[in-house]
């Protein structure tokens, strides 16, 4: 069956709508495939603009990971802007990928990346301008299969309704897989229609399709429990995990936007996982074990992703890139190699510790020393203990003396607020260390130019964390005590001036909170502020608060919860989670002990460096700890001409 | 700086919806991966040396768009023209390059001649707007600037404008009429979609859907014929250049037709 593109009818929409280019394709390292050649055909989605999905790396690695399979073929695709979505429905042009612009809904697979909930109403939009039913019961075998994947995706409950299947975890593997089972599906000739090819993808133990489990509920409206309705089906879903990073550099080919874009940079993931154990921090949880890529292979994924694109910086991504153990080679071997040809490094999310300054000279040996970005997350030593964020003040202050005393001109500090067990005082806290980095920085650069900005937001519990049973602040709390904070800091006649504050108020934490940690009966507030108007929900000026709340007001009074049930509401040890299904390998006992360790300000070290503390995660999906060193050295290139 | 080149490129099909602003960041990165010896400017963040000069809209098409970059080694001129095009993607093509010995190269740019392809509109209705406007003495239209609505004075800048029909060989069926246009370039710049507007105040030209516009050519207008001749030619003949003079070929004539 020809699929024709829908370029020609898209073409005459684009003059009137800002910024067309980011429609049309045409990337540097796009590709495009014969679509009659290929029989497996994935259309992937970011469900945000274009200016922030193009750069995420997750769809860039499968992207290129499926594309280089033999009859194969991936495309790409957006979520556009209301002034797009408006004509497109007017004119009854259909969400089309940017590559070859096909209709989505002619594809087999229509993948959607989750990083946070926030896309949900983004992918119902996408689905429906897509003629794709938005739930899958309604979905026949000529539609796509929709997948769900990303971090969001270890809590698919509240979309379980509108996606067919979610993975979780790491998806390299597991793309090809699921292609591996479409393709034989379809080669038989659809057997057994959607349904069988649903049930193979479950039986394999590594997808999860809602439709194959029902959700009993008790009379108080917790869950009774979830049971698989089909034989052979698991109990729980494991998620995928990639070992030896070297052997999966991608992306190889970075796509280089001619559209403005988020980030423009030639990234390197250079590990995997996270174990500082911090107990706000869902990435850090779910992507365990920490999996490092070789020094030599960074060398390697920079030298070719700078050819194949052109950019001027690069960035080496981890959830904390400090702590590979290699990156003082790693750096310093970058900034030698590049030092002539004016190439920027940059390593975001990096940890409070003097190391990090050496680090920050070394990635700026030419540059302008402008500011330097530091986590304490917590205001007061208790707190930090509460959350295991092991810094201690003297640390701070060590650190920020360090870095003005070396030529940094401003330290900027990010902290939550409404963290489990915090009180006011814990929030003011943040007040007096911030007048202590000044007092400090002034000292040590004997000057008064330099500045600290304390940036806060509030502190959402997430699943598979040992937050998952803590009480969310509410947005009035949140906000009454952020505005404390903002007295107190500019009240401060001596410092206050040299301290910003930049802030988020409450309300959006609490529908985040709410699809975070939600269950299927979500899935009918997501629906409602859709059919609403509700799209860019982590857009300020898209997203509206009395929206989502009159939504849930009208849908959820009929199962007996509302949104503080879901939100500010703690849970019990026996409750049965919604995500409990999903196995992220994580020993839901030892998540409670690590949250009674938590309400009992009790630490917990890095396993990496101390023996195992048996969080499950190894054993459970039969992976281990890959770190160096490995003694190796990033070599000068041969001399460039 | 050792060395000037002076670039003609194009902004061809689908990747006419690129603005400046994006051309100038995929070009630099062109730059980068073509390993081009860049003479970079001074400072804490250098930049490569580029001039750009009289971009055209975001939207419309081009054959005829023009910069200059310095170079801190030599190269050869038509070696560096195919590798900056090979390094940019299709559509931007870099089409023509030559040294520069000459200067003040932005003023030679005075006018441009524009290709607007009318689907749905019949060349005689045509025919009789373009009538209608080139008699009027003036003709206010007003566009939506950074400063808000203004108006300004469309015909003034206007050298030539004829309507013809459109090639036979074109895709697609049913009534089409081409606009050929020469405009100087002016302050406040007088664009095709002003001459449109124009058209549509003076006969109730209205065209179905969007017109499709390509620039064709930039350069020295020759007053009398009202013809656009080459910008680098003083630079290929390396004379230096003669405001008046009309050296070598009309741009217009070189330019390929309908492309975009």
């Amino acid at each position: 069956m020809p699929v024709e593109s829908v370029f020609p009818r898209l073409e005459a929409l684009l003059p009137h709508v800002q910024k067309p280019i980011q429609y049309v394709g045409g990337e540097l390292n796009s590709t495009v495939k014969d679509w009659d050649a290929c029989d497996v055909r994935w259309a992937l989605m970011y469900p945000d603009a274009y200016e922030v999905g193009l750069p995420n790396q997750g769809v860039m690695i499968l992207y290129e990971v499926l594309n280089e399979q033999e009859g194969v073929l991936a495309e790409r695709t957006y979520s556009v802007w209301p002034d797009l979505e408006e004509l497109m429905r007017k004119h009854g042009v259909p969400q089309f990928t940017v590559d070859s612009h096909r209709p989505v809904g002619a594809f087999d697979l229509f993948g959607m990346s989750f990083s946070t909930e926030l896309g949900y109403t983004n992918m119902l939009a996408a689905l429906e301008l897509g003629d794709i039913p938005l739930e899958s019961k309604d979905r026949t075998v000529d539609h796509p299969i929709v997948v769900a994947g990303g971090h969001a995706a270890f809590n698919p409950e509240p979309i379980a309704d509108f996606i067919d299947c979610a993975v979780v975890g790491d998806g390299e593997q597991a793309v090809l897989e699921m292609t591996r089972i479409v393709r034989e599906w379809k080669a038989e000739g659809r057997p057994g229609g959607r349904d069988e090819v649903l049930l193979r993808l479950a039986r394999t133990g590594g997808v999860y399709v809602p439709r194959f489990y029902d959700v009993e509920y008790l009379a108080d409206g917790r869950i009774a429990r979830v049971v698989p309705n089909r034989s052979g089906v698991p109990w729980r879903v494991s998620k995928h995990t990639v070992m030896d990073l070297d052997e999966w550099p991608y992306p190889k080919q970075p796509l280089v936007p001619l559209a403005e874009t988020v980030h423009e940079r030639m990234s390197v993931e250079i590990f995997r996982g996270c174990t500082r154990g911090c107990r706000f921090c869902q990435a850090g949880m779910i992507t365990r074990p920490v999996r490092e890529r070789s020094i030599t292979g960074i060398g390697e994924m920079v030298e070719k992703g700078l050819k194949a694109t052109g950019f001027e910086e690069v960035g080496l991504l981890s959830l904390s890139s400090a702590d590979h153990t290699e990156i003082g080679d790693i750096a310093k071997g970058l900034a030698d190699r590049y030092e002539e040809d004016k190439i920027g490094l940059s390593l975001p999310s990096t940890r409070v510790d003097a190391f990090n300054i050496d680090l920050a000279n070394e990635l700026t040996r030419n540059g302008r020393r402008s500011g330097l970005t530091f986590a304490p997350e917590g205001g007061s030593e208790r707190i930090r203990k509460v959350i295991n964020k092991m810094v201690s003040e003297e640390d701070l202050i060590r650190t920020v003396a360090t870095a003005y005393g070396n030529g940094w001109r401003q330290v900027k500090l990010y902290f939550m607020c409404g963290l489990p067990t915090e009180t006011d005082d814990d929030v003011l806290q943040i007040a007096d260390m911030a007048t202590k980095v000044i007092q400090k920085g002034r000292e040590v650069s004997k000057s008064n130019d330099i500045r600290c900005t304390v940036s806060i937001g509030g502190f959402v519990p997430k699943p598979h964390t040992p937050f998952q049973w803590a009480p969310q602040l509410s947005a009035e709390e949140t906000d009454a005590r952020l505005e404390k904070l903002r007295d107190k800091i500019r009240g401060d006649k001596k410092y206050g001036r040299s301290i910003g504050f930049r802030y988020h108020d409450g309300k959006p934490g609490i529908v985040e909170g709410l699809l975070s940690r939600g269950d299927r009966r979500i899935g009918a507030v997501i629906r409602a502020v859709y059919e609403d108007g509700g799209r860019f929900d982590g857009w300020r000026e898209h997203f509206s608060y009395d929206r989502w709340m009159k939504c849930a007001e009208e849908t959820l009074p009929q199962f007996g919860v509302d949104v503080a049930w879901y939100t500010t509401r703690e849970r019990t040890y026996e409750e049965v989670l919604p995500w409990d299904h999903l196995d992220s390998g994580l020993d839901k006992d030892w998540l409670w002990e690590d949250w009674q360790d938590a309400l009992d300000e009790t630490e917990v070290d890095d396993c990496r460096w101390t023996p195992c503390f048996d969080c499950g995660v190894c054993p459970q999906m039969d992976t281990s700890i890959q770190i160096g060193p490995t003694g190796k050295k990033l070599l000068p290139l041969s001399v460039k001409k | 700086m050792v060395q000037r080149i002076r670039l003609r490129y194009t902004k061809r099909g689908r990747l006419r919806f690129t603005s400046h602003r994006d051309f100038q960041r995929a070009f630099e990165r062109a730059l980068r991966r073509a390993e081009v010896p860049m003479a970079y400017s001074a400072g804490f963040t250098p930049h490569p040396k580029v001039s750009y000069a009289n971009a055209a809209p975001t939207g419309t098409g081009s054959e005829a768009e023009y910069l200059e970059i310095q170079l801190a080694e030599r190269r050869d001129v038509d070696r560096l023209r195919e590798l900056l095009d090979e390094s940019l993607p299709a559509g931007l093509d870099v089409v023509d390059a030559v040294e520069a010995c000459t200067s003040s190269f932005a003023d030679r740019l005075e006018a441009s001649v524009w290709e607007l392809r009318l689907e749905g509109v019949d060349v005689a209705e045509a025919e009789k707007a373009v009538a209608a406007f080139l008699a009027a003495e003036t003709v206010e239209v007003q566009r939506l600037t950074k400063n808000g609505m203004r108006t300004f004075d469309a015909r003034g800048a206007v050298r030539r404008l004829e309507a013809l029909p459109a090639p036979a060989d074109r895709p697609g069926d049913g009534a089409c009429a081409i606009l050929r246009l020469v405009v100087r370039h002016v302050t406040p710049a007088v664009r095709p979609d002003d001459v449109l507007s124009g058209l549509r105040a003076t006969a109730d030209l209205a065209p179905p859907v969007p017109a499709a516009v390509t620039r064709l050519a930039q350069g020295l207008l020759d007053e009398e014929t009202g013809t656009v001749t080459d910008p680098l030619a003083p630079d290929r003949d390396g004379a230096p250049a003669a405001s008046t003079a009309a050296a070598g070929p009309t741009a217009a004539q070189q330019v390929p037709e309908g492309s975009g």
